[in-house]
C-alpha cells in the first residue's frame, strides 16, 4: 500500500519534472546559426556573441540601446529597453535573451554579462571559436 | 618566511592527515585501544596545523606582501583591514584554504566533544573525516597553492573582485562553507556506522546535533548570499535559480531531507539505510557544488582547459569519495536492518517518509536543471539553459504538499498516527486562522490578490499557525502555564521556529513575486517619477570618495501624498585598478513590509540618469524566515536530550567495562 503510494507520488514527480524540462529549456544560439536560419523557429531563445565595437546607439533618454552582437563572422543587431549589466561595454562578451523579429532585430527582455571582468561566457568563447575556425565563413569583422 | 611556514604547516597537517585516516581504521579492524586512541590527538594537531596556514595567508594580507602571488593578485594596498582579511577566501586557492580550515575545525570540535562516544565510533568518524581532509589538502598542494612566490614581486597588487567587497560577503562564504563541510560529520558518521555494521537509536542520536549544527549554517549561508545578490548585483532580484545558487541549494534539500529521516531513525529504528544514504548524498552533493563553484566547471567543462590538472583532480576526488562510499553501502547496507516490519502512511513515519521523497525529488530536478546543459554542451550536441521557468514549474507542485505536511509534523503520532477525529480538533483553528488571515493579508498589505497568491498564503500561514499551535497546547495543557513552556525541550522549539521560518520565507517569496513593481526611468535632476504611489525624485548627483573607489551617487528623495518619506542613495561605483569597469550600488529603505530600492544605470546623452526604481512587497520576509529557520536549527542542535544520551551511552558503557571481568570470570 505504502509502496505503491510512493512510486505514485515519485513517478508523477518525476513526469512533471520532465514535461516542465522539454517545455523550458532555452536553446542558444551564435550570430552564425541565425544566419544559418538555425533560430527560424525558435520561439525565444539566447544569442551570444560579441557586442560589436562602435555599434552601442543609445536613445535620447538613455533608456534604450541598440547594439550589434558579432562572432566575427555574422551580425545580429540588437534592441534592448532597459537598464544594461555593469558589465556591458564594446568588445565583451554578451548573452541576450529574447526573440528574433521579421526584419532580422533581435528585441532583447534580457541582457546577461557576467560579473567577472575577465569572464567570458564560455558559450560565447565556444560560439567564437566555431565562427573563426569554420571554413565556409570568411570572417568580416 | 610566513608564507613558507604556512605552506610547510600544509605540508605538515597532510602528514599527520595520512596518520589519522589509516591508523585509527587498523585499530578498529584489530580491536587495538592505543592505535584507535590516536584519533583524537591527530585531529587536534591537524587542526593546529592547518589553522596556522590560515593564519599565516592572512598574515601576508594584512601586511601586503605582495611576493605571495595570491595576495598581489586579491589584494592592494588600498584595500581596507577587514576586506584585505576577507580577500583570504576571495578566490580560489583561499577559498579551498576556507574550506580545509572549517574541515579542520568540525573535526577538532567532533574530536573535543566525542570523549563519550565509544572508542571505535570516534575512531572510524575522525579517521573517515581525515580522508576527505587528505583529498582536499593534496589538492591544494597540487594544483592550487595558495602561498606560491612570485618575483620580482608587484609593486601594488590588483584587486578583490568589488562585489565581494561587501559586509554580505564577509560573513556569506564562511557560513556556507560551515553548511557544506558540517555535512562531512554526518557522512562521516554514516560511514563509521557501514564499517561497523551498526545503527540504532544512539547513532542516530549522536549523528543529529551535527547534521543539524551543518544545516543551520547552510541554511544561514544560502539567505546571507540571497541578500548580498538584492543588495549588490543591481537588478532587485533575490534568486536567480543560477547553477551557483542551486549548488548551494541542492545539498540544503537532501540535509533537510536528512533531519527529518534521522528523527524517524532514532525514534522508530525505521528508515536506517536510507538515512545513511542520505548522509552519503548530503555531503556528495556539498563536495560537488563546491567544485562545481570554484573550479569552474559550471560555467564551463571549458574551465578545464584553462588549468586540466585541476579539473581532472575534482573528478578524480568526486567520484573516489561518491565511488568509495556507494561501494560500501552497497556492500555493506543489508546489515542495516530495519527495527520496524511495516509503516503505515498515516503515521508520523509515513508523512516523514512523503516528506523525504518530495525533497529528493525536489533536489533531483534541481540536479537535473544544473547538470543537463553542462554534459550537453560537453558532449557536443548543442547549448541550452535550463532557465527559471523550468525551475518554478516543478518546485510550486512539489513545495506546495510539503508545505501542507508541515502542519501535520506535530501532531499526528508515531506508529499508528492517532484519532483523526483528535487530529482534526488540534489543527482546525489553525486552518481557520491560516484562511482568514491568506484571504485579509494580501489586501492588507499591498492591496490586491489573486487565487494562486491566496493559495500560497494560506498554505504559508498554515505552517506557521499549526506549528505554533504547539506551544499553546503545552501552555494550556492541564493549566500548566509558562511552566509548561519552560518545560518544552529544545527541540520541539526548534522545529516550531523552523517551520515558522518556512512559512515567513515563503510569504515573501509570494508577495515579493506576485507584486514588486518596477519601473525603468531616465531621470534628469529636479524631475520625479511615481511608483505605487511612491514618488522618486531625483534631487542631484554627486561625486563621492570612497577608500578605494570614486562613485556616483544620485540623491533620490521619496515622498508619498506631498510629504517627504526618505532619500535613498544609489552609487555607481568605480574601484580604482578596475579598468573603469563600474559596480552599482543600490539604495535602499528596508520597512518592515516593504522596500523601496533604487539602482543607478548610466548617464543619458540628454543628461539625465536612467535607473531602476522598485517597490518590493514583503521582500525582507524572505531572509527573516531564513534567519528564524537557522535559529530553530541552533536550539534544536542544542537539545539537552542529545548531551544526556552522550553520557547515557558512555555510563553503559563503563558498566559493561565493569561487569566485563567478573562475566569473564
Amino acid at each position: 500500500m505504502l509502496v505503491a503510494f510512493l512510486l505514485i507520488g515519485v513517478g508523477g514527480a518525476t513526469a512533471l519534472a520532465l514535461t516542465a524540462f522539454r517545455k523550458n529549456i532555452m536553446y542558444f544560439y551564435s550570430p552564425t546559426q541565425v544566419a544559418a536560419g538555425a533560430a527560424a523557429n525558435a520561439h525565444v531563445f539566447r544569442l551570444g556573441g560579441l557586442v560589436k565595437k562602435g555599434t552601442i546607439q543609445k536613445s535620447n533618454n538613455g533608456l534604450t540601446t541598440r547594439f550589434v552582437v558579432t562572432d566575427h563572422a555574422h551580425n545580429v543587431p540588437v534592441v534592448y529597453t532597459g537598464i544594461l549589466p555593469d558589465l556591458f561595454r564594446a568588445g565583451q562578451g554578451v548573452v541576450v535573451h529574447g526573440r528574433l523579429g521579421s526584419k532580422g532585430v533581435f528585441t532583447a527582455d534580457q541582457v546577461l554579462a557576467k560579473h567577472d571582468a575577465t569572464y567570458m561566457p564560455p558559450t560565447v568563447k565556444r560560439a567564437l571559436k566555431t565562427a573563426q575556425t569554420a571554413p565556409s565563413t570568411s570572417p568580416r569583422s | 618566511m610566513i608564507p613558507e611556514l604556512g605552506h610547510f604547516a600544509l605540508v605538515l597537517a597532510l602528514c599527520i592527515a595520512f596518520a589519522q585516516a589509516t591508523l585509527p581504521l587498523i585499530g578498529v579492524k584489530r580491536g587495538n585501544d592505543v592505535l584507535m586512541g590516536f584519533a583524537r590527538p591527530a585531529a587536534i594537531a591537524q587542526f593546529a596545523f592547518i589553522a596556522i596556514a590560515f593564519g599565516a595567508l592572512a598574515y601576508s594580507f594584512a601586511i601586503n606582501d605582495f611576493t605571495v602571488a595570491y595576495v598581489a593578485a586579491n589584494s592592494n594596498t588600498h584595500l581596507p583591514l577587514i576586506y584585505r582579511l576577507t580577500a583570504v577566501w576571495g578566490a580560489h586557492e583561499g577559498s579551498l584554504l576556507l574550506w580545509v580550515t572549517i574541515l579542520g575545525c568540525w573535526t577538532f570540535a567532533v574530536a573535543v566533544f566525542s570523549r563519550r562516544l565509544p572508542q571505535d565510533v570516534r575512531a572510524s568518524v575522525l579517521s573517515v573525516m581525515a580522508w576527505v581532509s587528505i583529498g582536499f589538502l593534496l589538492f591544494m598542494l597540487l594544483t592550487s597553492n595558495p602561498f606560491t612566490r612570485q618575483f620580482p614581486a608587484p609593486m601594488q597588487g590588483r584587486d578583490l573582485n568589488p562585489l565581494l567587497q561587501d559586509p554580505g560577503m564577509v560573513s556569506h562564504p564562511p557560513t556556507l562553507y560551515m553548511g557544506y563541510v558540517g555535512f562531512s560529520v554526518a557522512f562521516a558518521f554514516a560511514i563509521a556506522a557501514l564499517i561497523g555494521g551498526r545503527l540504532d537509536a544512539a547513532w542516530a542520536r549522536w549523528t543529529r546535533p551535527w547534521t543539524t549544527a551543518a544545516w543551520l549554517f547552510l541554511t544561514v549561508g544560502i539567505t546571507l548570499g540571497s541578500w548580498w545578490s538584492y543588495r549588490e548585483l543591481g537588478w532587485g532580484g533575490w534568486w536567480f535559480w543560477d547553477p551557483v545558487e542551486n549548488a548551494s541549494f541542492m545539498p540544503w534539500l537532501v540535509g533537510t531531507a536528512l533531519i527529518h529521516s534521522l528523527s524517524v531513525t532514532e525514534k522508530r529504528g525505521a528508515f536506517k539505510s536510507w538515512t545513511v544514504l542520505l548522509a552519503i548524498c548530503a555531503f556528495s552533493l556539498s563536495l560537488l557544488g563546491t567544485f562545481l563553484v570554484r573550479s569552474g566547471v559550471l560555467v564551463s567543462v571549458h574551465a578545464f582547459s584553462e588549468d586540466p590538472k585541476r579539473g581532472i583532480f575534482i573528478l578524480g576526488f568526486l567520484s573516489a569519495v561518491v565511488g568509495a562510499a556507494m561501494l560500501l553501502y552497497a556492500v555493506r547496507a543489508p546489515l542495516l536492518k530495519s527495527d520496524v516490519a511495516e509503516v503505515r502512511w498515516f503515521s508520523r513515519e509515513g508523512l516523514l517518509l512523503l516528506n523525504n521523497v518530495l525533497l529528493v525529488v525536489a533536489a533531483g530536478a534541481v540536479l537535473l536543471g544544473t547538470l543537463y546543459p553542462i554534459v550537453l554542451s560537453g558532449f557536443d550536441f548543442g547549448k541550452i539553459s535550463v532557465g527559471p521557468p523550468y525551475f518554478n514549474t516543478v518546485f510550486v507542485p512539489l513545495f506546495a504538499p510539503l508545505v501542507v505536511l508541515v502542519g501535520f509534523a506535530m501532531v499526528v503520532r508515531w506508529r499508528h498516527g492517532g484519532n483523526a477525529r483528535d487530529v482534526w480538533r488540534r489543527l482546525r483553528l489553525p486552518l481557520g486562522l491560516a484562511v482568514l488571515v491568506g484571504v485579509l493579508l494580501p489586501w492588507w498589505g499591498v492591496g490586491a490578490s489573486t487565487l494562486a497568491v491566496t493559495a500560497a498564503l494560506i498554505m504559508a500561514l498554515w505552517a506557521i499557525f499549526s506549528a505554533l499551535a504547539e506551544p499553546v497546547r503545552r501552555f494550556r495543557h492541564h493549566g500548566a502555564g509558562w511552566a509548561g513552556l519552560a518545560r518544552t525541550p529544545r527541540g520541539v522549539w526548534g522545529m516550531t521556529l523552523a517551520h515558522c521560518g518556512l512559512g515567513i520565507t515563503i510569504i515573501g517569496i509570494t508577495l515579493a513575486s506576485a507584486y514588486s513593481i518596477r519601473h525603468d526611468v531616465s531621470l534628469k535632476p529636479g524631475q520625479s517619477a511615481e511608483v505605487h504611489g511612491y514618488t522618486f525624485r531625483l534631487e542631484n548627483t554627486s561625486q563621492y570618495h570612497g577608500p578605494n573607489y570614486q562613485a556616483n551617487t544620485a540623491d533620490i528623495a521619496v515622498g508619498r501624498d506631498g510629504h517627504q518619506y526618505t532619500v535613498l542613495h544609489p552609487q555607481k561605483r568605480y574601484y580604482d585598478g578596475q579598468m573603469g569597469n563600474a559596480y552599482t550600488e543600490a539604495g535602499i529603505d528596508w520597512h518592515p513590509t516593504y522596500d523601496l530600492y533604487a539602482s543607478l544605470g548610466d548617464r543619458a546623452p540628454d543628461g539625465g540618469w536612467s535607473m531602476r526604481l522598485y517597490y518590493k512587497p514583503f521582500v525582507s520576509w524572505i531572509w527573516y524566515g531564513g534567519l528564524i529557520m537557522g535559529l530553530g536549527g541552533a536550539l534544536a542542535a542544542s537539545d539537552r536530550r542529545y548531551r544526556l544520551a552522550l553520557r547515557a551511552s558512555a555510563r553503559e558503557r563503563d558498566l559493561a567495562a565493569a561487569l566485563d571481568p567478573l562475566l569473564q570470570s
